[in-house]
């Protein structure tokens, strides 16, 4: 099949175009790295809800709650790590960060779990229902954030070594977007190989195109969904984690603000397809820093206006997943 | 009164009873309740069946969940609030700002409906949400307009400054249009959001355009949405995002149509008057069964955190989930049953 090179081309010129209008290259530069960090940070968010909605045709509008709880996790492990972050080592920091990440992605997968079993099991196949439980199931859920950490914001350090940036020519780039760049090129890749190359992802693939088929070939497609839906929440915790370090602080309504930027994605990309999620967070993210910097007032308005005139381009989104 | 009730009988003397208490309740507040408080309650009360109900007509008759809601209330509340704010407390700016707030909603709900719903109905709702969400913004950001965080307050014309009058004005014309709202469900119309709802491919095979049907509901229920606002604004003589805009408005619209019963008028009449009162008197309920557990042992420690008077949302939220796996229909369904 060949390789539909159009949306990723839309990113290139979305950047292109700002140049002019931003004017100076060293800010463009500091812009574009700031975008494309966003970008990465909400793909992380998003892919897990794509997926899920790809696989097993449930929108999850209670998804900012893995996103918060990701950024509890990571705040509760940080916080007590004092001493890790003190140490001003790469090693030292990493020793305290990998435990918060591998926390947040823990807690995340584990109330994803419990939320496909217990909450949207037995409203497979009816939206209306799949999106009052979820949205039921999510003012639940905030509360409990509210019992278990308080209503209070929570401030949350960066360690040492990921903080301050590097000086390139007249440009700075902030050193935390180069690692969240990285990180989000990591995820997307591991979920390309996965999807792309191996066995399980070959079995997703095809229950995203026809889930009674890979029934009938004998395959437990309701482990896969349960799987599907746990690695999703997963990635949305680290997402989270990820996203609460970038604003160095925590609060409990943060998964829901970030949420509607995450729809945007979700529809821009095609709902389903996970290459459309990555397409559609960049051109998100960097859409947000540019018209951040030229008309700060516009920021989250641009966003609904590249979604419209997303859509009238493609209805079903850049990337459209075979079921309508 | 068959006429009145569009047909649409509650069909339950349970029912009726408690819908005769509701409206007897109401019409009479400032009587049996005398007090500030109550009297507010009693207004929202009637602000919210109207705004619950034009919902209703979204989500329980036509099947489509929006969450731009509160986005359609709010425009009614600013668009007095800025008129009013402007112009100066006149009649004229009174019904100049309802005039525009009324266009510009059903110029936004056609928008919205033609772009989105010709795809699927949960593209509708996450496009509402996003929408919603940027209009929030909106009004924080213009705040020479809209007065910013700190919302407007105004004057009212003369005539309605009077506590007393502006409260039987508001019930007055939250009535007269849940009667409209009835009277809508059950006409020819109403009906074919039913079939919609209930199997959009026949309903479309039969040659109802989809689009078309969806689309005039979402346009009717933002405009219900809007004189909600109106009256709201009208009745605090204030508009700001925290009591028309907030999302979570919109999570207590949800609670209570769903609460109360989906796909029946009556629903969000019962819904709306249990979730006000629960809102301003539950609260009180749970600080003394907070209080009572305080000295619970060590393994109970989390039980008054639990049932601590911020966190009645918590228990509405359960009885939300429980009400959409057990009870589809609501309180006013299992009456009727």
């Amino acid at each position: 099949v060949k390789y539909d090179w159009l949306p990723l081309g839309l990113v290139a010129v979305l950047a292109l175009a700002a140049l002019p209008l931003v004017g100076s290259l060293p800010t463009w530069v500091t812009l574009t790295v700031a975008g494309l960090a966003m970008g990465m940070m909400i793909f992380m968010m998003a892919s897990g809800l794509t997926l899920v909605f790809g696989l097993m045709d449930v929108m999850n509008f209670a998804h900012g709650i893995f996103i918060s709880v990701g950024a509890y996790g990571a705040a509760t492990v940080l916080t007590r790590m004092g001493a890790q972050m003190q140490s001003g080592t790469l090693a030292g920091d990493l020793s305290a960060m990998l435990p918060a990440v591998a926390a947040a992605i823990a807690l995340a997968a584990v109330m994803g779990w419990f939320f496909e079993r217990v909450l949207i099991r037995p409203v497979y196949g009816d939206h209306l229902k799949q999106i009052l439980i979820t949205m039921g199931g999510l003012i639940v859920f905030e509360q409990l954030i509210h019992v278990v950490w308080g209503a209070d914001m929570i401030p949350l350090p960066r360690p040492g070594t990921i903080t301050g940036s590097f000086i390139l020519g007249d440009a700075a780039i902030e050193r935390y977007r180069v690692a969240a760049v990285v990180v989000g090129l990591v995820v997307f890749a591991a979920l390309w190989i996965i999807l792309n190359r191996t066995r399980i992802g070959l079995l997703v693939r095809a229950g995203v195109e026809n889930p009674e088929m890979v029934e009938s070939l004998g395959y437990r497609i309701r482990r896969l969904f349960v799987g599907v839906f746990v690695a999703g929440s997963g990635l949305a915790g680290l997402g989270g984690a990820m996203w609460a370090m970038y604003q160095e602080q925590v609060t409990p309504q943060m998964g829901m603000q970030v949420l509607v930027v995450v729809f945007i994605v979700v529809i821009i990309g095609g709902l389903g397809s996970v290459g459309g999620c990555f397409v559609g967070a960049m051109l998100v993210g960097l859409m947000a820093n540019y018209t951040g910097f030229l008309a700060p007032k516009l920021a989250l308005g641009s966003n609904i206006l590249l979604m419209v005139l997303v859509l009238l381009w493609r209805p079903r989104g850049l990337y459209p997943v075979g079921k309508a | 009164m068959r006429r009145l009730l569009s047909g649409d009988l509650p069909r339950s003397k349970v029912l009726a009873a408690i819908l005769v208490l509701v409206f007897l309740g109401l019409a009479l507040a400032p009587f049996i309740f005398p007090g500030t408080r109550s009297l507010n309650v009693a207004a929202k009360v009637a602000v919210f069946i109207l705004l619950v109900a034009s919902y209703d007509l979204l989500l329980g008759y036509t099947g489509i969940v929006s969450f731009a809601h509160t986005m359609f209330f709010g425009i009614g509340g600013y668009g007095v609030g800025i008129a009013m704010s402007k112009m100066g407390s006149s009649w004229l700016a009174l019904s100049a700002g309802v005039l525009i707030a009324l266009l510009a909603s059903l110029a936004i709900a056609l928008a919205i409906g033609l772009l989105s719903l010709r795809v699927r109905a949960i593209f509708f709702a996450m496009i509402t949400l996003a929408v919603a969400s940027f209009f929030q913004i909106l009004a924080s950001q213009l705040s020479e307009f809209t007065g910013g965080e700190d919302g407007l307050t105004f004057r009212l014309p003369e005539l309605l400054r009077h506590r007393l009058t502006a409260y039987y004005v508001v019930l007055a014309v939250a009535a007269a249009l849940f009667l409209v709202l009835l009277r809508v469900v059950n006409s020819p119309f109403g009906r074919v959001l039913l079939s919609i709802r209930e199997n959009e491919f026949r309903s479309e095979a039969i040659g109802y355009r989809l689009v078309t049907y969806r689309t005039a509901a979402n346009c009717l229920a933002a405009l219900g949405a809007t004189v909600a606002g109106v009256l709201y604004a009208l009745w605090l003589r204030y508009t700001g995002p925290d009591t028309t805009l907030s999302f979570s408005i919109m999570i207590d619209i949800l609670l209570m149509v769903v609460i109360g019963g989906m796909g029946t008028m009556y629903g969000p009449v019962l819904g709306a008057t249990l979730f006000v009162i629960a809102q301003n008197y539950l609260q009180d309920v749970m600080k003394l069964a907070s209080d009572a557990t305080a000295g619970v042992p060590s393994f109970l420690q989390w039980l008054p955190h639990v049932l601590h008077p911020d966190r009645w949302l918590l228990w509405l939220g359960v009885l939300f989930i429980v009400c959409v796996y057990y009870f589809p229909s609501g309180i006013v369904g299992r009456l009727r049953r």
